[in-house]
């Protein structure tokens, strides 16, 4: 029971880790309509931001501070510089142009940090566990994790909701054309969407980072699983993406931890050791398919797509 | 597309003497010669580097057929390459080598897949129907991960091509001519497919499912069908990349090898016969000869997609046409 516990805690960390992925992926969709398959270097260049920082501040908070910003700024000159001459063009398009620039952000990423992987080195103060309730010891640092993902969730809530900024992002989701006839900056509008997105995906990458190995390439597998939390979820709505990332989260994790133990009940040790961690990996991607085949619209579709 | 012309709705006859024609007929004559060229000055690597681009514009082929065509945009087409390479490999394995078992198994067991898939995604539309044939591809190399008995993760060695009986798949120029004779086969099949009563119903579809419904095609039916003849053809294309490399692994279905066929088909012209030939050849020779020029072949590939994606209307073969973009 307290490891069925900690590991709910773990999927509650990965689903809001997700979650600032997906935040940023939903938004770009829903008001560029931008397939953009290079979010995910954007979370591996923040954690590569993170890593080089912490070096030379020798300090992991104003690290995490300058990761953002840095990713921040590299999302909307990005957007300035190519990703803006994609929005006109079809989905194909979005594929071929953005895989491209995923193929240039890893190389590009081995040119300057060469091919072996680095590691964030977490200050002291955040190694130990403390016991969360009687009896279940959880590691400091998961827990700020969760707590900062909650506090940016919320934060994004306020500016989303409660702001002028926030409305027209929320109008330019239901009809770009109309708030852009109404005067209002629509490509200065874009590049903020596409940098706050890009400093989501860049922060998402600093929080991992002390957890996993910063390396080439760990975008793109977490990339996917964005992807699948905002098709649960339903495009363009960060409400869904939220509920989403949190269940796709805890399938992921509590599947890796208890369907080989459980198969082991019905199958033989060896079948069930062979099946477990592919059923595991599977999961989600089976609700995915479930949720797909019995809503094609996600579970909380925006109302005009 | 943005335009609102279908371009593959054109019914121009398609043999005068334009560039693209000439091109493409060169290219044709090219793929034809290259084992003599080959045999001549002994250069075997450029035989096995242009037999994978022989093969992989088979798979864009398929692709083509449903994306260009029918507009089904499949982000998991490298799923069915590893299905009809595993079942190679598996049977390889299990002692039987005869190749008469294993291509028909192959195209089989991947028709079938695509016959699962394509019932449960195309009821989906747009990018819902691009991630959930994502998902499903996904399974399957999670799948292929967890069969230990056959390599799991690091993939199966095959120690022995495919047995035809007379024909010998381990001499070079015979595979080659094979894989020649299979991706010319497939062209030719699209051909016929979406000039028949029934492309035309697939084409219809892309450019406007409800009219086609209301004028009384079952379209879900016919899309289908479409769905799993490009899947089967795909397995055909896995089986023979299984034996041109003697190895599979689940790296062969990693998502962004979907991404790569995708990109052959979008850069070679999308919805056009010989597009896929030509987009998997330039991607592929691109990648090469930039990894021997540069340590970084990906800093300039990339760009490179991206400008195609920005500037080039129906890609190299939109560009031959004289269309591009304003």
């Amino acid at each position: 029971m307290l490891y069925f516990i900690e590991q709910c805690l773990n999927g509650v960390q990965l689903g809001l880790l997700l979650f600032l992925l997906a935040a940023g992926l939903t938004l770009v969709f829903g008001i560029m309509d931008l397939v953009n398959l290079a979010h995910g270097s954007l979370y591996m260049l923040g954690a590569y931001f993170a890593a080089t920082f912490a070096v030379w501040t020798g300090s992991f908070v104003l690290a995490v501070i300058l990761a953002v910003v840095a990713s921040l700024i590299v999302g909307m000159v990005l957007e300035v510089v190519a990703v803006r001459r994609l929005y006109d063009r079809s989905h194909l398009d979005h594929v071929l142009g953005t895989f491209g620039l995923l193929l240039f952000f890893n190389e590009a990423v081995r040119l300057i940090w060469g091919p072996a992987g680095m590691t964030l080195a977490l200050p002291n103060e955040m190694l130990t566990a403390v016991q969360v309730i009687p009896g279940v010891y959880y590691p400091i640092y998961r827990l700020v994790i969760i707590l900062a993902t909650l506090a940016v969730a919320g934060f994004l809530y306020i500016v989303v909701m409660r702001t002028r900024l926030g409305m027209l992002i929320r109008a330019g989701a239901s009809n770009r054309e109309m708030v852009g006839a109404l005067g209002i900056n629509i490509k200065l509008l874009y590049t903020l969407v596409f940098g706050l997105g890009a400093a989501l995906a860049g922060f998402a990458g600093v929080m991992q980072a002390p957890i996993l190995t910063v390396q080439i390439g760990m975008g793109e597998n977490i990339l996917i699983l964005a992807f699948v939390v905002i098709i649960i979820g339903g495009i363009g709505s960060i409400r869904g993406a939220l509920v989403a990332s949190v269940l796709v989260g805890l399938i992921d994790t509590i599947g890796r931890a208890f369907v080989t133990d459980l198969l082991r009940r019905v199958l033989s040790t060896n079948a069930a050791d062979t099946l477990g961690p592919s059923l595991s990996s599977m999961s989600i991607y089976m609700l995915m398919a479930a949720v797909l085949v019995f809503r094609p619209e996600g579970l909380f579709p925006a109302a005009s797509r | 597309m943005s335009a609102g012309v279908d371009p593959s709705l054109d019914t121009a006859p398609p043999w005068l003497f334009t560039p693209r024609v000439v091109f493409t007929t060169m290219i044709v004559a090219v793929l034809a010669l290259l084992p003599v060229y080959s045999m001549l000055t002994g250069n075997t690597f450029t035989l096995t580097l242009f037999t994978r681009v022989l093969i992989l514009a088979a798979a864009a082929v398929s692709l083509n057929l449903i994306m260009g065509y029918g507009g089904m945009v499949s982000f998991g087409h490298a799923a069915y390459l590893g299905i009809g390479g595993y079942a190679v490999g598996i049977l390889a394995k299990e002692g039987i080598g005869s190749g008469f078992a294993q291509w028909p198994v192959a195209i089989a067991a991947s028709a079938l897949y695509a016959l699962v898939v394509g019932a449960l995604s195309l009821r989906t539309r747009g990018v819902y129907f691009i991630m959930i044939t994502l998902a499903f591809a996904q399974m399957i190399y999670y799948v292929a991960i967890g069969l230990d008995r056959y390599g799991g993760d690091d993939g199966l060695t095959i120690h022995k091509r495919s047995q035809f009986g007379f024909i010998d798949l381990s001499n070079r120029t015979t595979f080659y001519y094979l894989c020649f004779a299979v991706l010319l086969g497939s062209i030719y099949l699209v051909a016929r497919i979406v000039n028949s009563r029934f492309g035309l119903v697939i084409r219809g579809s892309r450019s406007n499912d409800r009219r086609m419904r209301a004028i009384g095609f079952p379209t879900f039916r016919y899309r289908l069908v479409c769905f799993v003849i490009a899947g089967a053809l795909c397995g055909l294309a896995g089986a023979l990349l299984a034996n041109h490399t003697n190895f599979v692994s689940p790296a062969l279905m990693h998502w962004t090898r979907s991404g790569d066929l995708i990109v052959m088909v979008v850069l070679g012209g999308l919805g056009t016969l010989f597009g896929p030939l030509i987009g998997a050849a330039t991607f592929l020779l691109l990648e090469e000869g930039l990894s021997r020029l540069t340590e970084y072949p990906d800093l300039i590939l990339g760009p490179v997609l991206l400008l195609v994606a920005i500037y080039l209307n129906g890609g190299i073969e939109g560009l031959l046409e004289g269309r591009r973009r304003g």
